[in-house]
């Protein structure tokens, strides 16, 4: 499924992010902040008080109404989607109400270069992002259940992160937030201290933890003094009643103390709710650091069987992300969760006939070629 | 930085190939002799395991980083946070009156003189006035004897008083009766239920072994303790009731059916009680005694199969074992009074006699029984809680019972784990610190501790065991996929 889509446009002179819809709204101020979705050239009402035309077919014409179209890959919008539309004709869909895994990517640039980054950060200024996701928070559905931020580094904003943090609280007081965060900035404890002030109801913060000691994981990250940044931070987070996930990506670096860290988790960090163990996906940067990072799953089943059964004994959940069920120990089967994103999952030829076909989070669509050995439809 | 520091740690040879070293917060780590050796002459090389290892347990530090001294900092605060807040425990004891005359009691009187040996009402609420100055976020009290149910209108009045007390100064309260059952009626049942009462009683084991260590009028001890549980798990919760058990001389044979009866009987945990050097005890020591060592060849017998049990699906907690696995395998703090640095008498637990005398322990009152009121604090009708809470016999107990600063213990290995017992070591030397290589209470310990570590170390079946122990759900992971 595709989020964007180069589209002809006319009368757009800067974004304008408005929410989708197919119908003809009676509410004025409704119509103001709505996209009026069309088919073809012919149009349900009178379309001079929304804020433009988005068309699939043919391009009604309506003097002075902004207008993208030609669009096909997101031809699936609906009612309550968020798009965003700019002046050279970049339709992004931002929210798709349908979706149970939207999130607000709050900026592209980081304070670190994980060796297996899916998302490879860049380093111009992109602050000026912040307005679109206040706009953005404001046009979703609150009946959303759950919302991820994520970057990049959504921290990098600082007070913009809080206040962004804030603005979910006012507008989506029964959205649950997943941030996905380094956790590095929370070593200045005041940021940890204003986060847990603005008491979001439903908050986790996703940290990623990659060894039991300083220099493996500040080499997986890149960045010297992220260990001690993400671990005081994550103390100064507990110290302030935000709750914390842990995510450990599996890969040849972090697999020979797996163990250890699990028991440090246990011994250190015991405030933290759950721990998630992270397949590698075969996206960004990973290609380049291959032959540092890759090991078979199937070379890894006893350790992992050996990290998650110290953190469950430590009273803390485990899962399993980016794992085929045919891969994992049969154990550790019903730990295994379906990957965060609903349309990049493939599957295998050898998964013809698989029992388990429905449950398998499959393959990312750019991971088939390097796999592990061990794929084979279950009984 | 160049090279690396150590930071402060405790070891013993466990083995012949390996050294146990211990941290200021109870992590430890086998490390082989060598090792160990080198490490401590600081020549280990930094791309070894064993020195990545030693360093994220924090036994040494190689950087100025902050990390290894704000977490060691933080874990030893949190062992150490049965300290803050206070007296928690409140023991009533409201009758020193009982219908049995068992061998080992330590002070109850088989006797009709309720204005003798009952606690009066206006004790009782001068009792309660003390508990209620406990800075403690959750307050316990428990009320037992003698058998507390022989003076039920004052375990009714602690109740419902403490209750409402409770509920107007907002603070957390839990009950627990001690109570051999025997006189359990309907109506104490429906009070229990409403004020959610736990029950504690007594098992010792088959009903022979029970009612020769348990005679009563009838000798049908056994039979009312357990038609008492029945009929405490029907109105209560099968939750609510618990039992413990003392061994005497005649246990001594018989650890796999004593602990079968707990299995027969649908308890989840048990707790291998040695009898107390207190009281009675003392002197009926001729018939029930027996040496530290037989008591603890009877416990590894009877953990055995204990591990078996659990292993086999079904979950029997031993209450000593699971205390110590907690000092040793959790960053958790544990509320155990007689096994802690500085020792929880008084500062942890405290004891209200019938007659408002205020001890340290019940072990203490046991001794002033014996008539040596070594460890009277004061009196609820005379004293004012300062007088009692921060006098100085209470400033003596905990003084002395830091273990950290007690020949013998300040070095020991396994100090993070273990604690100190002042009334225990006074009872039984005259003198509230512990001579180490004498003490019964540290062979025990060590005994033990040391029995686990090699559980853990060579057994993976009671490994596992052990941690489902410490986790609410009930069976081993191991057992899960089965
Ligand atoms: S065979 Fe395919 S569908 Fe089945 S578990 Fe393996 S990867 Fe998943
Ligand atoms: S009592 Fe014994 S085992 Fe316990 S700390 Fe002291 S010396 Fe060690």
């Amino acid at each position: 499924m595709k989020l964007h889509e180069l589209a002809r446009v006319s009368g757009v002179e800067r974004t304008l992010i408005g929410r989708v819809t197919r119908t003809p709204l009676a509410d004025a101020r409704a119509r103001a902040d709505a996209w009026l979705l069309v088919d073809d050239s012919v149009l349900p009402c009178d379309p001079r008080d929304y804020l433009g035309i988005l068309a699939i077919g043919e391009p009604p014409h309506v003097e002075n109404v902004p207008l993208a179209h030609g669009l096909r890959q997101l031809a699936y919008l609906d009612d309550g989607d968020v798009v965003a539309v700019d002046p050279f004709g970049n339709v992004r869909a931002l929210y798709r109400r349908a979706s149970q895994h939207n999130f607000i990517l709050v900026t592209e640039q980081c304070n670190s270069l994980c060796l297996m980054c899916s998302q490879p950060p860049k380093a111009h200024d992109d602050s000026d992002r912040l307005v679109e996701h206040f706009r953005h928070i404001d046009l979703i559905d609150p009946a959303t259940a759950e919302l991820g931020i994520t970057g990049g580094e959504p921290t990098l904003f600082r007070d913009g992160f809080l206040a962004l943090i804030a603005r979910c609280k006012e507008r989506l007081p029964s959205t649950a937030l997943h941030v996905l965060t380094n956790g590095r900035l929370f070593y200045y404890r005041r940021f940890a201290e204003k986060l847990g002030a603005i008491a979001h109801p439903d908050l986790v913060l996703g940290i990623p933890l990659y060894s039991d000691v300083d220099t493996l994981h500040d080499h997986i990250v890149q960045a010297r003094g992220a260990f001690e940044e993400t671990v005081l931070g994550l103390h100064h987070l507990d110290r302030y009643g935000v709750r914390i996930e842990l995510r450990v990506v599996l890969h040849a670096l972090t697999i020979p103390r797996l163990g250890r860290l699990a028991e440090f988790i246990a011994r250190n960090l015991p405030f933290a709710a759950h721990v998630a163990f992270m397949g590698l996906e075969m996206v960004g940067l990973v290609h380049q650091h291959l032959d540092e990072l890759w090991i078979d799953p199937a070379d890894y089943q006893r350790e992992l069987v050996d990290a998650t059964s110290i953190i469950r004994n430590a009273g803390m959940s485990a899962s399993v992300y980016n794992h085929q069920l045919c891969v994992l120990a049969p154990r550790l089967r019903p730990l295994a969760r379906k990957s965060i994103s609903d349309w990049k999952n493939v599957y295998l030829p050898q998964c013809n006939g698989c029992s388990t076909l429905g449950a398998c989070g499959g393959f990312f669509q750019s991971g088939t070629k390097i796999r592990s050995r061990a794929i084979q439809a279950l009984a | 930085m160049s090279g690396y520091r150590l930071l402060p740690f405790r070891f013993l040879r466990f083995d012949d190939a390996r050294t146990l070293a211990v941290n200021e917060a109870g992590e430890f780590l086998f490390v082989a002799h060598d090792d160990f050796a080198r490490f401590v002459r600081r020549e280990l090389s930094p791309n070894t395991d064993v020195y990545l290892d030693l360093k994220a347990k924090h036994f040494l530090f190689d950087s100025d980083s902050a990390v290894p001294f704000e977490l060691l900092a933080t874990k030893i605060r949190t062992k150490k946070s049965f300290l803050g807040g206070f007296t928690s425990l409140h023991l009533f004891v409201v009758s020193l009156r009982c219908e049995h005359s068992c061998s080992y009691c330590q002070v109850s009187r088989v006797s009709s003189d309720r204005t003798r040996y009952d606690m009066s009402e206006e004790t009782a609420r001068r009792a309660l006035d003390l508990v209620f100055r406990s800075p403690a976020p959750l307050l316990k009290i428990e009320l037992q004897g003698g058998e507390p149910l022989l003076n039920f209108e004052r375990v009714r009045q602690i109740i419902v008083d403490a209750r409402e007390r409770a509920e107007r100064e907002r603070r957390a309260i839990e009950f627990v009766v001690t109570t051999n059952l025997a006189l359990l009626d309907d109506a104490m049942l429906a009070f229990f239920r409403e004020y959610g009462v736990c029950l504690s009683t007594s098992l010792d084991g088959p009903a022979a072994l029970h009612d020769a260590n348990r005679p009563r009028p009838g000798n049908d001890s056994h039979a009312r303790t357990l038609d008492g549980v029945r009929r405490a798990r029907e109105a209560l919760g099968p939750d609510r009731v618990a039992a413990l058990m003392t061994t005497t001389r005649a246990s001594l044979q018989m650890p796999e059916e004593i602990v079968d009866e707990y299995v027969r009987h649908g308890f989840t945990s048990i707790f291998l009680r040695p009898l107390s050097p207190y009281g009675f005890a003392l002197r009926s020591a001729r018939a029930n005694g027996y040496t530290t060592r037989e008591f603890l060849d009877f416990y590894v017998r009877a953990l055995d199969r204990i591990i078996a049990i659990n292993a086999a699906g079904t979950r029997l907690v031993e209450s000593y074992a699971q205390l110590l696995l907690t000092r040793m395998l959790t960053p958790f703090a544990t509320g155990y009074v007689d096994l802690q640095s500085p020792a929880g008498a008084g500062i942890g637990a405290v004891v209200y006699n019938y007659d408002g005398d205020v001890y340290a322990s019940d072990e203490a009152r046991m001794l002033a029984e014996m008539h040596d009121r070594r460890f009277l604090l004061g009196n609820a009708h005379r004293d004012r809680y300062e007088t009692i809470f921060g006098g100085a016999t209470l400033r003596t107990i905990v003084e002395s019972s830091v273990a950290e600063s007690i020949l013998g213990c300040a070095d020991c290995a396994f100090l993070p784990w273990c604690g100190a017992d002042p009334v225990y070591h006074y009872a039984t030397t005259g003198d509230l610190v512990p001579h180490v290589p004498t003490s019964a209470f540290h062979e025990k310990n060590f005994f033990l501790i040391r029995h686990l570590l090699s559980l853990l170390e060579r057994d993976t079946t009671a490994r596992d065991v052990f941690w489902s122990w410490l986790r609410e759900e009930a069976v081993p992971l191991q057992a899960e996929v089965a």
